[in-house]
């Protein structure tokens, strides 16, 4: 296959995220489901050892524990007391824990509607009466230490977010919205990608989550919010007379497609393509000439025709919409 | 001594009697169940044969599958590699899946119950056998031609769980999705057949004597599967129904901007693919704890607390389907309830280990292969329930569902719970078909290659999960550290394929099929198959006195080989077998079994060529293919309910028994109630669908509900139920010449037609239309559904006809027409149930 695959990289990567990063939780909503995992990793462990301890005996033991293990009693402690305890317990511990997961966010908490596409995510900044006051695509800033509530939605099939740092997963159904509260303690990035399987290039179907502090979010909010669109009078034109306007939205100009990502930020993104290419004046020519060799099956068609120019133009206009 | 059925249980004492039988009554019995040779062989119905094609196909599938498996890990061992383009991959998971499942987990398990249990229960076959030939070519063809979709590109890619709607015509728009659901058609027909035949098996074949508490353990377990295949599958042969119809004809099930809804798929599905995993994991626990058994020579300890567990089992097995919908949003009592189902469940698993763990203790195990795989299977499937327990706590699941966790979770629970029995299986139970037993030394190498290359690549996976690795992804990027893991998940798959290698040279080096000359009981098991067989399976029928007769009896085996039990020849001439009751397996009638037969073979393929013509769109032919399955059918049926000349015969020891009975007690009437079973269950799912779409989104339900028409349909369907009902009655007081009974049941069938047609009349009067709504669409599935058992049910009143013309249908009762009326009845009352719960919400 032609691909620069040299150029392709995780998200994880780009971002400096964690290699682990169910074990290395960012925020409350994911740090509660690691301290269960490890609970449940030490249950693995005791259970394991107790099984195979038991199938030991069974096999090498002297004749006085064969004896003891050789009977109904033994089924009885082994097969139904002890996993009925166990189980007790993790499931009251499991449930309490689903509750605390699923408590309501404070009324004030950030809003932000998450729309899963084939094979993007669409990223709508909600204000306090639940309309979109900001359009981007598969990146999404956030204050560190406070809750954000992601109203998540599909407009095609069944997508799942995940970014694990920073709590489990939940899908986005045709449909339904569902909600889903996360949490960055700290300033950071974080990687997630597409967990239920989409077709097509559904392995390619990054998403990045950025934490700032508070006030520097506050500041990157006031500054998008007071953006004029980028000047590149060559740049603004190539993207109009070769079609891109017709999927893309560029706010501000008469971009105003809305089938592909919103490109009114594109230029302040971290990566291209739904997190598999670092964002810079090459990858961007690149996948603007010709995205399908670097994720076969996208939307966007590959325009070859273009000069290296042109590319150049467009990529230029591009990285200036910050 | 009490008695279920009226039979004098001192009767038994009778045997083993004395004396010797003549020679002759040997030569005549091999002559009767003498299988036919060369091509005549596609003809054979015998259990020996079809159990082996069975078995021998399912593992067909599962090497196939497993090729496919080894092509994915190689593409996923280092990152963007470009192997199997996205296209394909997406096609290779999903066929791996559904062929793994459909293809060869479930045949898999029924083929061994084809195989074993007539001589486990000493039935010299299973109670239908061209139902199980048609089942076993029905699937065998169809498999190769579903799977040959692969070579043309046209394999399905929506996964094996197929969620719309990324697979409704919109998004997946060629046939491959077609392939899938009208491609897995002939599979559930097959699973459903095997069913019916494997429960009334069980049911009314044993050995007398051989009472519900003297049955081996792996006939409770093939029980308890049996009925969870009836329950199970009808909701998803719905599910597939209703995606077809969403594809070929718009009808808005699952499309949330028509009243549809996605999530109903996800309900239909998993409340089928839940219980599939115990259905492929119970009939492998049935057969460890036999050999558990057998290799420790001590009976299993805690034999009732397995039974047990096994009911328990299938019960909270229904309870738990969406666990697999934990992320989907779901409110939190529901999650509540399926999470504490989900951790429920792990209870009578634990009773099963726990006792095959005292077993060993109590006996001296030795250590063969069959011994390795039972060890290896008990060990990898208790790692994979424990994370079974892990992913049914909900927050953890919400970051492990969809990511290779699961992945390992599932391969652990399936290859420990399943395939490694099976090998287990195949070793111990190769010496009663094969002249010569599997070879230690080789089956030590496949063990330990297996064992190992299992756990090195499926160990790995639990980590690149936790590590971010999503599921069905056909390759990621680099610079996560997944390519390590990934690469030793590789290496560890050639290894698994390498045992898998070891255990086909071993295959082809030692055995032999054979149905008359096997190499006997060596491990020495105490069951009845280890008898000596023939192809009519033992000599003669014995009279069952405890759990491991072989065992508990030293003369058993002599005394069956010399024809010292029941039916030591054939009372008939015809080939037979002894029908007992239920519970305490009393002898009740003798069954007359029909022979080897080229219809059910030819119904088979005709059945694949229609829904594989169907689904590449060729719809002329495929009718025709669907009209020659339906004549080749009959075809089979006309030969079978006849009357042989001795209306009683002596089975042994001068004790008579019927040749013919009807009602209740004939096996016929019991595989026609499993099968209104299935019909019913599929009708409740519909009827669920219904109600789920009105909850979910009401306001699509607009279409007022027309109440005045029930005036017309309900006494048509009364009438239909009636006339039926009086044909049956009329029967036992006609001569045989007459056509009153023929015509009042005709005239039953009509009033069906009636009553379906004034439903949807009304419906559509009342502007209606399937593809407009939520509520169109489930009314008109509903409505399709009684039209098509009404449609059989003229078929039926055809056949009865043509049969009483011929004076088939014998006075004063007969099976034929029971059964068919029962069928009638069964319809009026669904029909009536349709339009009464179909007008009962929305307008």
């Amino acid at each position: 296959m032609s691909r620069p695959i040299s150029t392709l990289r995780a998200s994880a990567e780009m971002t400096n995220g964690s290699i682990f990063p169910v074990f290395d939780p960012a925020g409350p909503y994911a740090g509660s489901i690691t301290t269960l995992t490890w609970v449940l990793i030490a249950m693995f462990v005791a259970v394991l050892g107790v099984v195979i301890s038991a199938l030991w005996i069974a096999l090498r033991g002297s004749g006085q524990l064969k004896a003891r293990l050789g009977g109904t009693r033994a089924i009885w402690i082994g097969g139904i007391g002890f996993p009925v305890v166990v189980l007790t317990a993790l499931l009251v511990y499991g449930l309490t824990l689903t509750r605390n997961l699923t408590a309501p966010v404070p009324q004030d908490a950030m809003r932000v509607r998450i729309t899963g596409e084939m094979w993007w995510w669409r990223v709508a900044y909600l204000d306090r009466s639940g309309r979109p006051f900001m359009l981007d695509a598969n990146e999404l800033h956030i204050p560190a230490g406070r809750p954000v509530l992601l109203e998540l939605e599909s407009n095609d099939v069944i997508h799942s977010f995940w970014v694990p740092q920073l709590s489990g997963k939940l899908d986005m159904v045709p449909g339904r919205r569902n909600t889903l509260p996360i949490q960055a303690d700290a300033p950071g990035v974080f990687a997630g990608q597409c967990a239920e399987y989409c077709g097509g290039p559904h392995a390619l179907m990054g998403f990045v989550v950025i934490a700032h502090e508070p006030a520097a979010f506050d500041r990157l909010m006031a500054t998008r919010r007071a953006r004029r669109p980028a000047p590149d009078a060559r740049g603004r034109q190539l993207f109009h007379s070769t079609g891109c306007a017709a999927c893309h939205r560029i706010a501000g100009t008469e971009a105003n497609g809305m089938a592909g990502p919103d490109l009114t930020h594109v230029g302040s993104r971290r990566s291209l393509g739904a997190g598999i290419l670092p964002n810079n004046r090459g990858t961007m020519m690149g996948w603007i000439g010709d995205s399908q060799s670097i994720k076969p099956g996208n939307r966007m068609p590959p325009y070859k025709t273009l000069s290296a120019a042109e590319l150049q133009a467009l990529a230029a206009y591009l990285e200036a919409q910050r | 001594m009490k008695s279920e059925t009226g039979f004098d249980p001192a009767l038994y004492d009778r045997f083993p009697t004395a004396g010797e039988r003549p020679e002759s009554e040997l030569k005549e019995l091999e002559r009767i169940w003498c299988a036919p040779k060369g091509w005549q062989l596609l003809t054979a119905v015998n259990n020996n044969y079809i159990g082996f094609f069975y078995v021998a196909a399912a593992f067909l599938f599962f090497l196939l599958a497993g090729i496919l498996a080894l092509v994915m890990r190689v593409q996923l061992a280092l990152p963007l590699q470009g192997i199997l383009p996205q296209e394909t991959y997406n096609q290779f998971f999903t066929m791996h899946g559904t062929v793994m499942m459909f293809l060869f987990a479930v045949p898999m398990v029924e083929a061994i119950g084809v195989l074993l249990l007539p001589q486990m229960l000493a039935a010299r076959d299973l109670p239908f056998p061209r139902l199980s030939a048609y089942a076993f070519w029905a699937y065998f063809v169809g498999g190769l031609c579903f799977f040959a979709s692969l070579f043309f590109g046209l394999a399905p890619d929506g996964g094996w769980f197929m969620y719309p709607p990324y697979t409704s015509i919109t998004y997946s728009p060629g046939i491959n999705a077609d392939f899938w659901l009208l491609g897995i058609g002939f599979i559930e027909i097959s699973a459903i057949a095997g069913a019916i035949e494997i429960i009334v098996g069980v049911l009314r074949t044993r050995a007398p004597g051989m009472t519900l508490d003297k049955m081996p353990i792996y006939a409770w377990a093939m029980l308890v599967l049996g009925v969870m295949i009836i329950i199970a599958f009808p909701s998803v042969i719905l599910g597939t129904l209703l995606l077809e119809l969403e594809r070929a004809f718009n009808w808005p099930f699952f499309d949330p901007t028509r009243g549809g809804d996605a999530l109903l798929w996800q309900h239909l599905f998993w409340f089928f693919g839940h219980p599939e995993v115990y259905i492929i994991f119970l009939p492998a626990s049935g057969l460890v704890s036999m050999m558990v058994a057998t290799m420790t020579r001590t009976p299993l300890v805690g034999h009732y607390l397995i039974v047990l567990a096994f009911l328990a089992t299938g019960f909270i097995s229904f309870g738990v389907w969406a666990h697999h919908m934990f992320t989907t949003g779901m409110p939190n009592l529901s999650i509540g309830f399926f999470s504490a189902a989900s951790m429920a469940v792990s209870v009578p698993a634990g009773i099963q280990i726990f006792s095959w763990i005292a077993t060993f203790a109590v006996g001296k195990p030795r250590y063969n292969v069959p011994t390795l795989f039972l060890l290896g299977g008990i060990v990898t499937f208790v790692i994979g329930g424990l994370t079974g327990v892990m992913v049914a706590m909900v927050p953890f699941d919400w970051q492990a569902h969809d990511s290779y966790f699961i992945v390992a979770h599932l391969h652990y629970v399936l290859i420990g719970g399943m395939v490694f029995p099976m090998f287990a299986a195949f070793y111990y139970w190769t010496p009663m078909i094969s002249s010569r037993a599997l070879s230690e030394r080789l089956g030590k190498w496949a063990f330990w290659l297996m064992f190992t290359g299992m756990q090195v690549t499926f160990w790995p996976m639990h980590l690149v999960g936790l590590m971010g690795m999503p599921r069905r992804i056909y390759t990621y990027l680099p610079g996560r550290e997944w390519e390590v893991i990934n690469m030793i998940s590789t290496v560890g798959a050639f290894m698994l394929a390498a045992g898998i290698s070891a255990f086909l040279i071993d295959v082809a080096r030692n055995f032999r099929f054979t149905t008359d000359n096997d190499a006997g009981n060596v491990y020495g098991g105490g069951t009845l198959e280890w008898l000596p067989t023939g192809l009519y399976s033992a000599r003669s029928i014995p009279v069952v006195k405890s759990r491991e007769p072989v065992w508990d009896d030293p003369h058993l085996a002599k005394d069956v080989k010399a024809g010292r039990y029941f039916l030591p020849g054939s009372a008939t001439g015809l080939r037979e077998t002894l029908v007992t009751s239920p519970v305490r397996a009393e002898p009740q009638y003798l069954q007359i079994m029909p022979g080897p037969s080229v219809w059910p073979f030819l119904a088979a393929v005709f059945t694949a060529g229609f829904f594989i013509l169907l689904t590449i769109q060729a719809y002329m032919p495929s009718f025709a293919c669907g009209i020659l399955a339906v004549v080749c059918v009959l075809r089979w049926l006309w030969d079978t309910d006849r009357l042989v000349k001795e209306p009683e015969v002596d089975v042994g020891a001068g004790i008579r028994l019927p040749t013919y009975v009807t009602g209740p007690r004939s096996h016929g009437w019991w595989a026609m109630v499993i099968l209104l079973i299935v019909v019913g269950m599929i009708f409740v799912m519909g009827v669920f669908s219904f109600f789920y779409l009105y909850g979910v989104q009401p306001r699509f339900w607009v279409a007022p509900a027309d109440l005045w028409s029930l005036a017309i349909i309900l006494p048509a369907y009364g009438a239909a139920a009636g006339l039926a009902w009086l044909a049956r009655y009329m029967l036992a007081r006609e001569a045989t010449e007459h056509w009153t009974p023929g015509v009042l049941f005709l005239c039953g069938a009509i009033a069906l037609a009636i009553g379906i047609g004034a439903d949807l009349w009304s419906w559509i009067a009342s502007g209606l239309r399937p593809e407009a709504s939520g509520q169109g669409a489930t009314v008109y599935a509903l409505l399709s559904l009684e039209a098509m058992l009404a449609t059989i049910s003229l078929l039926m009143a055809s056949y009865i006809s043509a049969r009483n013309s011929r004076g088939m249908i014998v006075r004063p009762r007969n099976n034929s027409l029971d059964l068919c009326v029962l069928w009638v009845i069964y319809t009026a009352g669904q029909g009536a149930l349709t339009a009464v719960l179909t007008r009962a919400v929305g307008g």
